[in-house]
């Protein structure tokens, strides 16, 4: 599979990453040779075969009693965030 | 020949589940805080931290499965939806997709006609909620409150079911109704609690395949699923009708203007990538846990409203009212326990003039100025015949009003039934001998007369005389 | 002896003899640092007056007869793992004025344990890489040679300790960042059993691979560190909750009798032949120790590089959209609209390789793609596992190459991903799997070390490092250390 230029600007649009017009070219060359790579995994012959999405199959998910311990820290939490206004994440405005 | 429509509905509601901490944190979930102070390191997204499921959410969604005939999944999968919006922390939702809790159920719906219907639940799955983006006062930016994000919600998300607003109604309404006798949702519309979405298409009258649907989102009250729902049949049908085509997509409902409007921005390619969330384990549910949230199950509306027929000889429509609501259901119960037994006059008290008190204030029943054991006090007032029906409206007003008892208030107003049969027949002599042409008319046959003495012997009791009485010994003394 | 030759368990019982003071071993370490950082690029944070700190506090533990036998032993942590009221940055220009607000489990434990934190090292951004060249800090050195890459993405803390900047640092390995750094730095590194230490606090990048470890002088070392980092934690719902052994006083467990497994498929096309002879000539020690040595074919195996470049990306895409620009880390200058403020804060906050697999990773999520790359890795990811299992029904201990070459140039290796990636093809079987496994040195080639590497079946730390443990009992590349550096 090769990927275009065209390509990869959409899939850095779903992603929301900002890719310079020079750079896409580049990333059009390693992304196809990576999913050229990858391609190889078509000759496994995978029918009947479950996936595996976790890797320790006996354990299942474990139920957490419904306990609220959290206390207020939104000042301290907060001095990581570039704006904030009356408590208030602030982005460009949102659109509906 | 003009061509007849039809409407096919289906719904997907997002129940806010009642639990106390957030689905994945242990954040609190109360409406109502100032912004961003229920909002911990796993609701903000930060790096490094994890969900942990909340044990309570999971019981709640299987409550619901059970309550409706689903199957209960005994795996079920969180996958991540994956979408950028700033009210959205982690950059995904975390969801069910593939393999939901709750799976295949139906509930039974009554239209205003009596008909009875019944409405496939496709699946009902757990996901959390997001935040919310606030735009007041902040110019150009929006501000981001993060303290409704991570609020477990169940979707539930019906078959294409439904033929008209009306049936939607209904439906949601049974939904609402179910979700609050199960204790799991508090219904709250207005703070967002409840939510629904519509999926609406027409297509003639006849065809099997279904038209293209658009999804309308921000329906927040009963009323607006029905205004929504009707604005959107009329605008696909006048487009069709017109030689133009439905184009799906997202719309919105504007309250304010009674339209849908198209929501531009959600119609780019929306790309989720879902797949299952590495951060959490199959949801594994066994037997004997299932039983265990069965063994909690409350009565149900449906089972309720059967009851009442059989046992208290209620009409269905009378059972279907007074089972809308499982605290309506248990004040009724409870007067009629405490009356042992009339059972038709508790359920005419509680629907008509309680139900007429708690309106005019605006009150819930949980919240009545007359609990149902004042309201038995008052009904047995009746049946020992101390004081009538007529007498006991205004009673109900006065005990309402001040808050005190029925014999409280009979007692403070000399409202006390007049049974004493010589105090009645004094008042009848009375009236006879203040109206002697009225009399003569009668005895010479003018029977209709008769209401005329009725009303002045109430009139002269001041409506305590009791009126079997009355009549009684009206009959004998008028005819001389 | 000086003080930083010796490993951390002889520093611990050291300290506890009162031969020195944590205070005292804690500003030896902090000199080193200062001399040798400037080479290495080893750290990125270093954190003197918390570690003097916290060493006055171990002096005081073991005053009062408190102490384990980590009180007062520094280390070094991996600057993926998160630090309250320090910076954590994960080697990324996105979280370059990031301070935690809260510590991981693994940083909180080993406090809890006495030990003493250094700084935090360098590693490659968001630990993808397998050089430490893809850090915005810039480039780890190896002390072996320091025209070399000391691997990744666990490079910095491989650097420290192989330099003795620190007498052991903790460590990420998602695909094989503990275990290829260890082998391409003389050092003795584990990446224990999916699910053996909590996962809270550690900046994910592939979540169900990703795994926190030790990278350390010797099998002793990283038993006593493993032991005090593992176990249970409720806030991670894929931690095992089952005890940990005390694996340092299970290290004697002998030899003889070992059914080891050899993975024919780690001997084939890509492996330097020199390596191939070290690493041949451990197993022969083993032999000689008493060991059975059989060969093994995982025939699926040589798939696990695409298998792993499929669903790393795919979570790493997901796990790293949190980053937005909106509640913490970099956020672009005037963003225009809220699609600006996130194109420019994740275009400038990620380098071009985390850039590339988010992408990668985006591509095969996406609509049309996902049952071609994303399912089919997964079962593929199935049929690797299956592998694994049939093997242990037959063999104790499976070993081979940690790492196809020794450590290479920097600059080597960058134009190229796949000839990257493939830096990785003996280690991501066992992340894939979930399986323990380490490396220990066992040669040079060139004055460069080599690594043995030894997988053992789920939960099944304890046999590994004791067969680690046998072999250093045997022989000394374990002890050797860069003589820039001794």
């Amino acid at each position: 599979m090769t990927l275009t230029r065209r390509d990869v600007e959409n899939i850095a649009h779903l992603a929301r990453l900002g890719i310079e017009e020079q750079e896409l070219p580049v990333y059009a060359g390693s992304l196809s040779r990576i999913i050229e790579f990858v391609e190889q995994l078509a000759s496994a012959s995978t029918d009947d075969v479950e996936p595996m999405a976790h890797p320790l199959e006996d354990q299942v998910q474990r139920l957490r009693v419904d306990e609220p311990t959290e206390t207020d820290h939104r000042e301290r939490y907060q001095q990581n965030a570039p704006q904030v206004e009356a408590g208030l994440y602030i982005v460009p405005k949102v659109i509906e | 020949m003009a061509i007849e429509w039809e409407v096919v509905i289906g719904l997907e509601i997002h129940a806010q589940l009642a639990t106390r901490s957030k689905i994945f944190s242990t954040s609190s979930t109360s409406f109502g805080a100032a912004p961003n102070v229920q909002a911990n390191l796993v609701d903000l997204g930060y790096p490094g931290v994890l969900p942990v499921l909340n044990g309570e959410a999971v019981r709640m969604a299987t409550l619901f499965g059970l309550a409706i005939g689903a199957r209960v999944a005994r795996r079920s999968v969180f996958a991540r939806k994956n979408y950028f919006y700033p009210d959205l922390p982690k950059g995904y939702q975390i969801s069910q997709y593939e393999l939901p809790v709750v799976e295949d159920g139906s509930v039974d719906i009554v239209l205003d006609d009596g008909t009875r219907k019944t409405v496939g639940v496709t699946r009902a799955h757990l996901e959390e909620d997001a935040g919310k983006s606030l735009h007041e006062g902040l110019g150009a930016n929006s501000g981001i409150d993060l303290n409704r994000a991570g609020t477990p919600l169940l979707e539930i998300v019906s078959e294409p079911d439904m033929r008209s607003a009306k049936e939607a109604i209904a439906y949601m309404k049974k939904i609402h109704t179910l979700v609050r006798y199960l204790d799991i949702c508090d219904g709250n519309m207005q703070e967002g609690s409840f939510r629904c979405d519509a999926n609406v298409s027409v297509r003639h009258k006849g065809r099997h395949e279904f038209g293209t649907r658009c999804e309308i989102k921000n329906l927040n009250s009963f009323r607006f699923v029905e205004k929504a729902i009707n604005f959107e049949v009329a605008r696909q049908v006048d487009i069709i009708e017109g030689g133009g085509s439905i184009v799906q997509e997202t719309r919105l409902y504007d309250p304010d203007r009674n339209e849908t409007r198209s929501m531009r921005s959600k119609e780019e390619a929306n790309d989720y990538r879902y797949f299952p969330d590495p951060d959490l384990l199959p949801l594994v549910l066994e037997d004997a846990w299932i039983e265990r949230v069965r063994a909690g199950l409350p009565e149900l509306p449906d089972e309720k409203a059967a009851r009442f027929v059989a046992e208290h000889g209620l009409t269905d429509y009378d059972a279907g009212v007074l089972t809308a609501s499982r605290e309506m259901a248990a004040y009724y119960e409870a007067v009629v326990g405490a009356l042992g037994g009339q059972a038709k006059m508790a359920a005419n008290w509680v629907m008509g003039d309680l139900s007429g008190l708690l309106n005019r204030d605006g009150l819930d029943i949980t919240a009545s100025r007359v609990d149902a054991a004042r309201l038995s006090g008052l009904l047995s007032r009746i049946v020992d015949e101390t004081i009538s029906g007529k007498i006991a409206k205004e009673v109900l007003e006065a005990m309402w009003d001040e808050g005190r008892s029925a014999d409280e208030v009979i007692e403070a107003r000399g409202l006390r039934q007049i049974t004493d049969t010589g105090a009645i027949e004094r008042a009848i002599a009375g009236v006879m001998a203040a109206n002697p042409k009225q009399l003569a008319d009668y005895r010479s046959g003018k029977d209709k007369l008769f209401g005329f003495f009725v009303g002045q012997v109430m009139k002269a009791t001041a409506g305590k005389a009791n009126p079997a009485q009355v009549n009684d010994l009206l009959k004998k003394m008028l005819a001389g | 002896m000086s003080l930083h030759l010796k490993s951390a368990a002889e520093l611990g019982r050291g300290l506890a003899a009162g031969e020195y003071s944590s205070v005292e071993l804690t500003r030896h370490f902090l000199g080193r640092i200062g001399q040798g950082n400037g080479r290495l690029n080893a750290f990125i944070t270093v954190t003197g007056e918390r570690a003097l700190d916290q060493a006055r506090r171990a002096d005081a533990a073991i005053g009062a007869g408190r102490g384990g036998p980590l009180t007062g032993v520094p280390l070094a942590h991996k600057d993926i793992f998160c630090t309250d009221g320090i910076l954590t940055t994960c080697g990324s220009r996105m979280l370059s004025n990031f301070v935690s607000p809260y510590d991981a489990t693994v940083v909180e434990r080993l406090a809890a344990a006495g030990t003493v934190m250094l700084g935090k090292t360098n590693m490659d951004e968001f630990a993808m890489g397998s050089s430490n060249e893809t850090s915005y800090y810039g480039p780890v050195r190896n002390p072996w040679d320091e025209a070399c890459v000391p691997g990744g993405s666990s490079g910095g803390s491989a650097a420290a300790v192989a330099a003795r900047l620190a007498p052991a640092a903790t460590g990420t390995d998602t695909g094989g960042s503990i275990r290829q750094p260890a082998a391409l730095t003389g050092l003795t590194g584990i990446k224990p059993t999916y699910g053996r230490v909590s996962r809270y606090g550690m900046i994910a990048f592939a979540s169900s691979l990703d795994q926190g470890g030790v990278l350390a002088q010797s099998a002793e070392d990283a038993a006593l560190l493993l032991e005090a980092m593992a176990g249970f934690d409720s806030r991670d719902s894929t931690c095992v909750d089952a005890p940990v052994p005390a694996y340092a006083t299970q290290l004697d467990r002998p030899v003889k009798g070992l059914r080891i497994g050899i993975i024919r498929e780690f001997f084939g096309e890509g492996l330097d032949p020199a390596t191939g002879d070290a690493v041949q000539a451990a197993l022969d020690a083993y032999r000689r120790m008493g060991a059975e040595l059989v060969e093994v074919s995982l025939p699926a195996l040589p798939l696990s590089v695409p298998t792993y470049y499929v669903v790393a990306p795919a979570e790493c895409s997901s796990n790293l959209s949190r980053f937005d620009g909106v509640r913490f880390g970099h956020r672009c200058r005037d963003p225009k609209d809220l699609l600006d403020l996130y194109t420019r804060s994740r275009g400038e906050g990620f380098g071009t390789e985390v850039k590339r697999r988010i992408m990668t990773g985006t591509y095969v999520l996406s609509a049309g793609y996902y049952d071609a790359y994303y399912l089919k890795a997964q079962k593929v990811r199935s049929l690797i596992n299956a592998d694994f299992k049939r093997a242990f029904a037959d063999v104790d201990v499976l070993m081979g190459p940690t790492s196809p070459t020794p450590a290479f140039r920097i600059g080597a290796k960058v134009d190229d991903p796949i000839t990257m990636y493939l830096n990785d093809i003996y280690t991501i079987g066992a992340n894939l799997a979930g399986l323990p496994a380490l490396s220990a040195p066992c040669g040079m080639v060139g004055g460069l070390p080599v690594g043995l590497q030894l997988i053992g079946p789920h939960f099944a730390e304890a046999r590994i490092l004791a067969a680690a443990h046998a072999y250093q009992r045997e022989s000394d590349w374990h002890r050797r250390v860069p003589p820039a550096w001794a």
